[in-house]
């Protein structure tokens, strides 16, 4: 039941990752790929309807720790105290900036709430990376790097979902954008993802490969133009780094802390599962079916 | 100073302000999917100005609830990290089903309702709405069964000084939550209410050119001036619509209030005897409890009477249970901070009850005519309107001073009777840690709240945005019709 619950938490996280990784890449790259008003709306159109969606997998993922493994969630968030601090403190500034945007009134006001998300994307995309590196290896370095990587790869994922999305002169600048960033975040990717695995079981190294390989292809089918592809890929890359890491915390999620001994008593995950299992395929379903609703791709508006 | 003490101050601090928004949210998102459904029954046209008028205030509102929230999400974990430990086997289940059946259905479908406005059928798109806004209520629900449970813990046993659910159902069905859950949700709809109720009066106010205040040489003078000069703005009744739809359910949640109220006195008495003694400043158990109204008027047994249904019931006092909880806790202060304790419960009924009494007023001032006599609607009396500016302010005082009062008077146990707040805090976290997050929480809140303010007082005074019919938004519109446009009538 522990490790079923363990999966679930993974499954939670993943779903984070590959959504809330393209929000924050559209963030993030929200200044470079519009030259004028209407550009940004067109690139923040792409998620005005979901992010807020999106962010709840974050705020389930760390609900079901609670629940779950109450002695990892109030570790690990007390440990990673500041870090987590500043996450938030971005989350803040982006959201208040997307919900803000279209209601205030001089440029300068709009100005602001474009620095605040790109701040609230960048600083939370780098965030996750860097905790998650320190939490599976523990140094400097590992921080440093995986924060590094997790930002880059949310850019990568975030323009090709903008090229996804949109029409005109933004796809083809998010085109760019994201052969750009690809040819920083593979050769990063297939050097650092491999060595997590060496602390980890077996399989992990598979899904290290994997993660290494999807991004490579990503780029591939980015230049080839095949942008609903690409996208697969990098979402699949997401998904694999993300099994990787939480393959890697299976032993010890936190130093000196096991799984069993961080779960909560049986009869909670039980009576967990039975609700997960119903209200999750649904949750999936309509999120599903928001992103059917808004699947045409927006084209450049005038203002 | 310790690294405690902040950290009770930063849980005080954001949880508040996070309380500042989620009433308007729960009861606002109510009040606009009503606007939006009158709309499509009656087609008329000043329903849906209304609804994209309160529509627009809401989200600006939620935005707010929303990243304050995320906070509230983490900070157990970060300052409270031994209480989370504790009790995360029965507190965390609900905080995990609040995420999982609340929110997601709140944040999908509320961004399925801000961009579908041309993309869905009418019908479908107001689901959404309503979808969003039964996410919100939920959410109070599952929110407030894990806050009961700390004032009342029901459904668990302690085993390795962890404690651990035994059934889930009397977690969700304590006596204590479903007390709870009405009281917050209806002094909620008096929030909102009260906050419609300010904002139509001032626009009845403005659109007959009055000022806020009344002026010495009669109002006529200013009458010239103001939303008069923009009649096509206006269109008659659509304020006086939506004001009495508001008085009508701030007078219905303020009997909800009163009644759950009344219920959680009750409560109190069985299980959290101290807060009940705090709320009046009883000293020795009596008979007859009085209760003040005002320093020097006591109405004699009326907390017994609040608090047991019986004049003659005996009231347990502070420093009786001082004694007995030594005798069973050991020696320790389990004395709440009487004097915040004693104001809060004063300012809560007294200005919410206030608020209801406002609105009642207000129902009979604009009550329709009788047919017989064949009159016109009666025109909201200048006075009224200004009088309901105060609505605004109000509610909001009297529910954050009814969670001072849960809260503080609470103190010194998080968990009733099981973990003192003492030892519920991170032992890892520094106090200079706290001091910074506290430091940059409170500017950062400050400035927002601020924001806020500027928005919502910005988009009420220009009102709702001008015809032609917004239900199809300009073609020139970019990719998102209805939201992120400048709207003309903003820019000033
Ligand atoms: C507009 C707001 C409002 C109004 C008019 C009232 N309350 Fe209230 N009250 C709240 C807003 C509130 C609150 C903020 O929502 C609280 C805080 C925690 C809770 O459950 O609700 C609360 C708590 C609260 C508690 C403490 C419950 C506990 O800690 O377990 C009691 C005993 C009452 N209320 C009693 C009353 C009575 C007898 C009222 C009037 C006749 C009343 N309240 C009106
Ligand atoms: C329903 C969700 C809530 C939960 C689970 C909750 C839980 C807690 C916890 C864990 C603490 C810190 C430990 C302590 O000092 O006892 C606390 C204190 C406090 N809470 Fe709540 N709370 C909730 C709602 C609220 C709300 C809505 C408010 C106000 C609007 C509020 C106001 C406070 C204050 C002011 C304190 C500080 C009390 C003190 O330390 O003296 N709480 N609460
Ligand atoms: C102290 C414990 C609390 C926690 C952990 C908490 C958690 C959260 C979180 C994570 C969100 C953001 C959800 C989103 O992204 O959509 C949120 C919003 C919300 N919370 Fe809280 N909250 C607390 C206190 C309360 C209380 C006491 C209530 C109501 C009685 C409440 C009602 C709501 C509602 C209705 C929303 C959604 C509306 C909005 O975002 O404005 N919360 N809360």
């Amino acid at each position: 039941m522990t490790t079923f619950w363990f999966i679930v938490i993974a499954f939670l996280w993943t779903g984070y990752f590959v959504l809330e990784g393209f929000d924050f890449g559209v963030g993030a790259l929200l200044p470079l790929l519009s030259r004028s008003e209407a550009d940004r709306r067109q690139v923040l159109g792409t998620i005005g309807p979901v992010w807020d969606g999106n962010e709840v997998w974050l705020i389930t993922a760390v609900g079901a720790m609670f629940a779950a493994f109450p002695a990892w969630y109030s570790g690990l968030l007390s440990t990673f105290y500041l870090p987590l601090f500043l996450v938030i403190a971005g989350l803040i500034v982006r959201g208040v900036g997307l919900e803000w945007r279209g209601k205030v009134g001089s440029r300068r006001e709009v100005a602001l709430c474009d620095a605040g998300i790109v701040t609230g994307s960048v600083l939370p995309a780098f965030l996750w990376g860097a905790i998650f590196g320190d939490m599976t290896c523990g140094t400097t370095l590992a921080t440093v790097l995986g924060g590094a990587l997790s930002l880059g790869v949310a850019v990568l994922h975030g323009a090709v979902f903008v090229a996804l999305k949109t029409t005109g002169a933004v796809r083809a600048r998010a085109r760019r954008a994201a052969l750009l960033a690809a040819v920083g975040v593979v050769p990063a990717a297939a050097a650092t993802l491999p060595s997590l695995p060496g602390r980890g079981p077996q399989w992990t190294l598979g899904t290290a490969l994997l993660a290494a390989a999807a991004l490579a292809a990503g780029a591939a089918l980015m230049w080839r133009r095949r942008e609903g592809w690409a996208f697969t890929a990098t979402a699949t890359a997401i998904a694999a780094a993300t099994a990787t890491v939480f393959g890697v915390l299976y032993a010890a999620p936190l130093p000196g802390l096991t799984l069993a001994e961080a779960a909560s008593a049986p009869y909670t995950l039980t009576i967990l599962t039975w609700i997960g299992l119903i209200a999750l395929p649904g949750v999936i379903a309509y999120q599903a079916w928001t992103y059917w609703v808004f699947r045409k791709r927006l084209t450049a508006g005038v203002s | 100073m310790d690294a405690l003490d902040l950290a009770r101050w930063q849980f005080g601090v954001t949880t508040v302000y996070h309380f500042l928004f989620v009433p308007l949210t729960i009861g606002l998102g109510v009040y606009v999917a009503g606007l939006q459904t009158a709309w499509l029954r009656t087609g008329k046209e000043h329903y849906l100005r209304l609804t994209k008028f309160f529509g627009k205030l809401f989200l600006i509102n939620f935005a707010m609830g929303v990243v304050t929230g995320i906070v509230q999400e983490f900070q157990f974990g970060m300052n409270w990290s031994e209480y989370s430990t504790f009790v995360g086997d029965v507190f965390g289940a609900p905080l995990a089903l609040e995420a999982l059946l609340a929110f997601f259905l709140e944040s999908t479908f509320l961004g399925l309702w801000i961009f579908g406005w041309d993309r869905l059928p009418k019908r479908l798109h107001l689901a959404c709405l309503w979808a969003a806004v039964i996410g919100s209520n939920l959410s109070a629900f599952f929110i407030l069964a894990a806050n009961a449970w700390m004032k009342h813990p029901v459904g668990y046993e302690v085993v390795d000084g962890r404690a651990r659910m035994t059934d889930l159902w009397a977690v969700l069905t304590n006596p204590t939550a479903l007390a709870q859950v009405p009281h917050v949700v209806a002094a909620s709809f008096i929030v909102a209410g009260g906050f419609v109720i300010a904002v139509a009066g001032y626009r009845i106010l403005r659109e007959r050119g009055l000022a806020l205040r009344p002026r010495r040489d009669g109002d006529a003078a200013g009458a010239a001036a103001g939303d008069a000069a923009t009649p096509a703005r206006r269109l008659p009744g659509m304020w006086r619509a939506s004001l009495r739809a508001a008085l009508v359910m701030t007078a219905i949640a303020g009997v909800v209030v009163a009644g759950s109220g009344d219920m959680s006195a009750r409560l109190l008495r069985e299980q959290q005897p101290m807060k009940l003694a705090a709320a009046e400043g009883l000293r020795h158990d009596t008979a007859h409890a009085p209760f003040t109204i005002a320093p020097g008027v006591e109405v004699p047994g009326l907390l017994s009477l609040l608090a047991a249904h019986d004049p003659a019931a005996t009231v347990q006092g502070v420093d009786d249970i001082q004694a007995r909880y030594e005798k069973t806790f050991g020696p320790a202060d389990y004395t709440p901070d009487l004097p915040v304790v004693y104001l809060s419960f004063r300012v809560m009924i007294g200005f919410g009850m206030a608020t209801a009494g406002l609105s009642v007023l207000g129902l009979w001032l604009t009550r329709r005519p009788r047919k017989r006599r064949g009159g016109a609607a009666r025109p909201v009396p200048a006075w009224f309107a200004r009088l309901c500016v105060l609505a605004l302010p109000l509610p909001t005082i009297a529910i954050i001073a009814g969670w001072l009062l849960s809260e503080i008077g609470r103190q010194p146990w998080t968990v009733q009777g099981e973990l003192m707040t003492a030892a519920s805090v991170s032992p890892g976290v520094s106090l200079g840690e706290v001091a910074t997050t506290l430091a940059i929480f409170t500017v950062l809140y400050g400035v927002l709240a601020v924001a806020e303010g500027v928005l919502l007082v910005r988009h009420v005074k220009a009102g709702p945005e001008l015809p032609p019919d917004m239900s199809t938004p300009p073609s020139a519109a970019p990719a998102q019709p209805g939201e992120a446009r400048l709207t003309p009538t903003l820019m000033y």
